[in-house]
């Protein structure tokens, strides 16, 4: 009959459509889970790489690696491994570029948020990001030959003078700078230029999300609008903006090439600001491709392994502190 | 919902039942308007505010009555592109010319906000931090001040103990009673208070309101206000504003709270308050 | 008069001009920081034009480098090497980064979802030199040679968080109410995914490619221990020899892919530290080239980005 002939046809029609579906669907999830697990297995994979393939380094030089001995050397030819020398230049230089970084990250910040006129506004923010976008190497090319012998040295000169006979601080500012300028301080500050864009992006968006109505809680009772910036929407951000801090921090860590082309790679003892010096990130650089031993390969795997955790752990930190500031910010907020 | 109504011109006629003598006057507006930008938000607003009393502004949402309550302390200046033309007078000083100090406009003109906002410190340095602003740093001072104000905003004997506990853990209604404190705590005479009790629960709403019947001894106080019970209940005075034809506000009328209520002038007011719209 | 009124009485003038200086200053000191921040960008962006314009000539796109000594000569080697690994990068990047992204967007709550976005923030975070070791490890000492093949993978994986996290934000953009009518007519999930949702988020997802591929540029450290450098990569000269040979596509291909290869960058880095003045001139020309490359793809994307934001949600 035509009717019962048409109700079948639509009916296997129906039939075989939700068999094509269903296959379907079942291969889109299959193959994004696939996908997502891939991401996440590819980082776990990587963790364990380098793990493992530091096993040697590991075994053979135990902790005294990565402590701060009397004698921090690295001498590849003779087998003595010590990782110190490398973790202070980069701690060191980290560090004083984050202690320049902030104020002014911060200022720059609470400019963009609080204080900038609306046309500004893009404009200043894609530039402070291209800041970002430049590569390592281009500013390592320009700090060797520009910044370096304008900037570094006279302010090098300047922190030695200053600073050089003083006890307390003797240590990190004895000078004198060498002539190229190729110094942890060099190193330092250029990672200052660096950082600045990670830091005050987010410093500005945990800024720009807190509530109008702080803001106008403090101005109404008739504080300045500085007053009402240090004294409510810092400390009511703070977290935020250490979380901003810490992932500067990270950034700073991992820098390679920029560092490399003006720490000046030398071993000297001294641990001054103002001579050159050598970090984990620009050992691997220079030495990595040549290694002279398995043991020197499983040596600086392990000072890969050793950033890999730092950065890791910096960023669990930062994130959770982000995090916290967004959980407590209430629904309004300014656009 | 907004109702667009031609206006006459003249509302000046509306005042002269209650300008009595002008030192009572605690606050008055002349022939103000707010521009954002091009857009006139308030066109020609007369008002007198009577001192130690409180005053309610009412009217349909979108009429500008945040917009004026904002302006009596010059809040408005925050907003990009605002301008203000008019006089603003308190205690017979126009406090709508360059050569004012509105920090200390907004230390004498308080203003208490929709949803509660204390700062995230504890209630001590919330009630704290308006003194502190003006340099007062002793501690006995400040213990003063504070116990003062939290006194004055009835809420010491609750919190009295836990000081230093966030202003944040708080309930709804005691953290707005917290924000009235902090207002206090700088000393102003006139409280501006937008809609303090609309994000509260009914008994946080009616205490209150009972607390504006005490503090209006020593201050005035000018709310604003949807609900037209709680303005019937609460305010000696009240002024009624509209939107006109070019969604401007307006003031429609201002009288005292009794007249407005049972025997309002203009028709728009009356068809408001018996609510035939709004 | 009580306490505060006589305080206020006391120190208003005094403290009151105190406290506005205070806030003029401090003011005005985050608009001078700002420009403090934008001086090395102007610096920089015009000393590399200054110092690389003079350099740059026709040949320097069209030749290999001469030997050392010889003056003229250009970086042909370097602009296709990085031609080649962008290509690779990409291929081993995009489609998982799109199809996680698609996980990611769907399923932002589920035990997946949460360790994917934490594995993507961990993933950026790594130093682009503990990549290449990575990498090195992976591929370097099994293949027993360095090869672009190693190249295009690590920046690959430097590529994945950013590709995943646009294409992420641009899947949110696209309004629901797009994803509810191809459902509710009846289109399974795949394909209300493939042909609705995506090319809906085309525009935004293709700038994230562009963003990452601007990062993967400018990346040298991985490559240090991956695609190594190689001065006379002629990607024309190999697949010319390969046509005479009769080899076939995949083997041509092949032998493109798997010798070191050379990226601006990496040059960059190279002619920057030797001591022949026309090298050092040369990394000039290579750091305006790749500097006017990046610089151009991320105001480029970010200008798109900010148009379409502005469309779907206007």
């Amino acid at each position: 009959m035509k009717i019962a002939s048409i109700s079948s046809s639509r009916s296997t029609l129906d039939v075989s459509l939700k068999r094509a579906t269903r296959h379907g669907d079942i291969l889109w999830s299959g193959l994004v889970i696939v996908m997502s697990l891939v991401v996440v297995a590819l980082v776990l994979y990587i963790g364990w790489m380098l793990w493992q393939q530091s096993a040697e380094a590991r075994a053979k030089l135990g902790w005294a690696f990565v402590l701060p001995t009397g004698e921090s050397t690295w001498d590849p030819a003779n087998s003595v491994f010590q990782a110190w020398a490398f973790i202070y230049g980069t701690l060191i230089t980290s560090v004083f570029a984050i202690i320049l970084a902030v104020p002014i990250s911060i200022g720059i910040s609470i400019f963009l948020a609080e204080l900038c006129p609306e046309q500004l506004r893009l404009p200043l923010n894609w530039m402070i990001e291209l800041l970002a976008a430049i590569p390592s190497v281009v500013y390592g090319l320009w700090g060797i030959f520009v910044f370096l012998p304008k900037v570094v040295v006279p302010i090098g000169d300047g922190l030695g003078a200053l600073f050089g006979d003083v006890p307390a601080l003797s240590q990190v500012f004895t000078g004198p700078i060498p002539q190229s300028g190729a110094s942890r301080l060099a190193a330092a500050m250029i990672l200052t230029i660096m950082i600045i864009p990670t830091i005050t992006a987010i410093t500005r968006d945990v800024l720009l999300a807190i509530p109008n109505t702080q803001r106008e809680a403090a101005m109404g009772m008739g504080a300045t609008r500085w007053e009402m910036i240090w004294q409510v929407l810092l400390p009511y951000g703070l977290s935020g903006i250490l979380g901003a801090v810490i992932l500067g921090l990270g950034r700073a860590l991992g820098e390679t090439m920029a560092v490399t082309m003006v720490i000046g790679n030398s071993l000297e003892s001294s641990g001054s600001l103002l001579k050159p010096g050598y970090t984990m990130a620009s050992l691997l650089a220079n030495e990595f491709a040549e290694a002279a031993s398995t043991l020197h390969t499983s040596a600086m795997i392990e000072i890969g392994l050793t950033l890999f955790v730092i950065t890791l752990i910096l960023n669990i930190i930062a994130r959770f502190l982000v995090w916290q500031v967004a959980r407590r910010t209430p629904q309004e907020a300014r656009a | 919902m907004e109702t667009k109504i031609a206006v006459s011109d003249t509302n000046h006629d509306t005042n002269s039942t209650v300008q009595s003598a002008e030192s009572d006057n605690k606050m008055e507006m002349k022939n103000l308007s707010v521009f954002y930008g091009k857009f006139r938000a308030l066109t020609d607003i007369n008002v007198a505010i009577q001192t130690n009393k409180i005053t309610a502004i009412i009217g349909p949402s979108g009429c500008g009555k945040s917009t004026l309550l904002r302006s009596f302390n010059r809040m408005n200046d925050l907003t990009a592109n605002s301008r203000m033309e008019g006089g603003i007078f308190l205690d017979g000083e126009n406090i709508n010319t360059s050569g004012v100090d509105v920090v200390d406009v907004r230390r004498r003109v308080g203003m208490v906000f929709q949803r509660p906002n204390p700062f995230p410190k504890s209630i001590y340095d919330n009630v704290a931090y308006g003194p502190r602003l003006y340099g007062i740093r002793r501690k006995s001072d400040l213990d003063g001040i504070v116990e003062r104000s939290l006194k004055h905003a009835a809420l010491w004997d609750e919190v009295k103990d836990k000081l230093h506990q966030s202003g944040l853990s708080l309930s709804g209604g005691q953290q707005q009673r917290l924000c009235i404190a902090r207002a206090l705590a700088v000393e102003p005479e006139v409280i501006l208070m937008d809609e303090p009790a609309s994000a509260l629960d009914p008994i946080s709403t009616l205490r209150i309101e009972e607390l504006m019947h005490d503090l209006v001894k020593d201050y005035t106080i000018i709310i604003v206000t949807h609900n037209m019970q709680q303005a019937a209940r609460v305010s000696d005075y009240t002024a009624m504003m509209m939107i006109d034809d070019k969604r401007s506000g307006r003031m429609i009328e201002f009288d005292r709270t009794q007249t407005i209520f049972t025997n309002p002038k203009d028709k728009r007011t009356e068809d408001y308050v018996t609510g035939r719209f709004g | 008069m009580t306490k505060f009124q006589e305080l206020i009485a006391k120190n208003q003038v005094a403290h009151l001009r105190q406290r506005k200086l205070v806030n003029a200053v401090m003011l005005s000191l985050t608009g001078l920081m700002t420009l403090l921040a934008l001086v090395p960008l102007f610096w920089i962006v015009g000393y590399v034009i200054y110092r690389g314009g003079h350099t740059i000539n026709l040949a320097f796109f069209t030749q290999l480098p001469r030997p050392l000594g010889v003056t003229g000569g250009g970086v042909l080697h370097s602009i296709e090497g990085t031609i080649v690994l962008t290509v690779l990068s990409c291929l081993f990047a995009i489609p998982p980064g799109v199809l996680a992204a698609f996980y990611a967007a769907r399923n932002p709550n589920t035990p997946l979802g949460i360790v994917l976005r934490f594995s993507t923030d961990v993933l950026a975070g790594v130093p682009s030199v503990v990549m290449g070791l990575f990498v090195y490890t992976l591929i370097v000492v099994p293949m027993k040679h360095f090869s672009g093949l190693a190249g295009g993978v690590a920046l690959a994986i430097l590529m994945l968080p950013t590709i995943i996290r646009t294409t992420e934000e641009m899947l949110k953009l696209v309004p629901h109410t797009l994803r509810e009518g191809s459902l509710g007519l009846g289109a399974p999930e795949w394909k209300t995914s493939l042909s609705v949702m995506f090319p809906a988020a085309l525009n935004g997802i293709i700038t994230g490619f562009f963003l990452a591929i601007a990062r993967a540029t400018g990346e040298t450290a991985p490559l240090l221990f991956t695609a190594l450098g190689n001065d006379n990569f002629n990607v024309g000269l190999i697949v010319k020899g390969g046509v005479q040979a009769h080899q076939d596509v995949f083997t041509i291909l092949g032998r493109i892919i798997n010798q070191p290869v050379d990226s601006l960058p990496l040059t960059l880095w190279k002619y920057a530290q030797q001591p022949y003045p026309e090298r050092v001139e040369q990394s000039w020309g290579v750091a305006l080239v790749l500097m006017i490359f990046v610089l151009l793809i991320e105001i480029f994307a970010r200008l798109w980005i900010e148009s379409r934001k502005r469309r779907l949600q206007g």
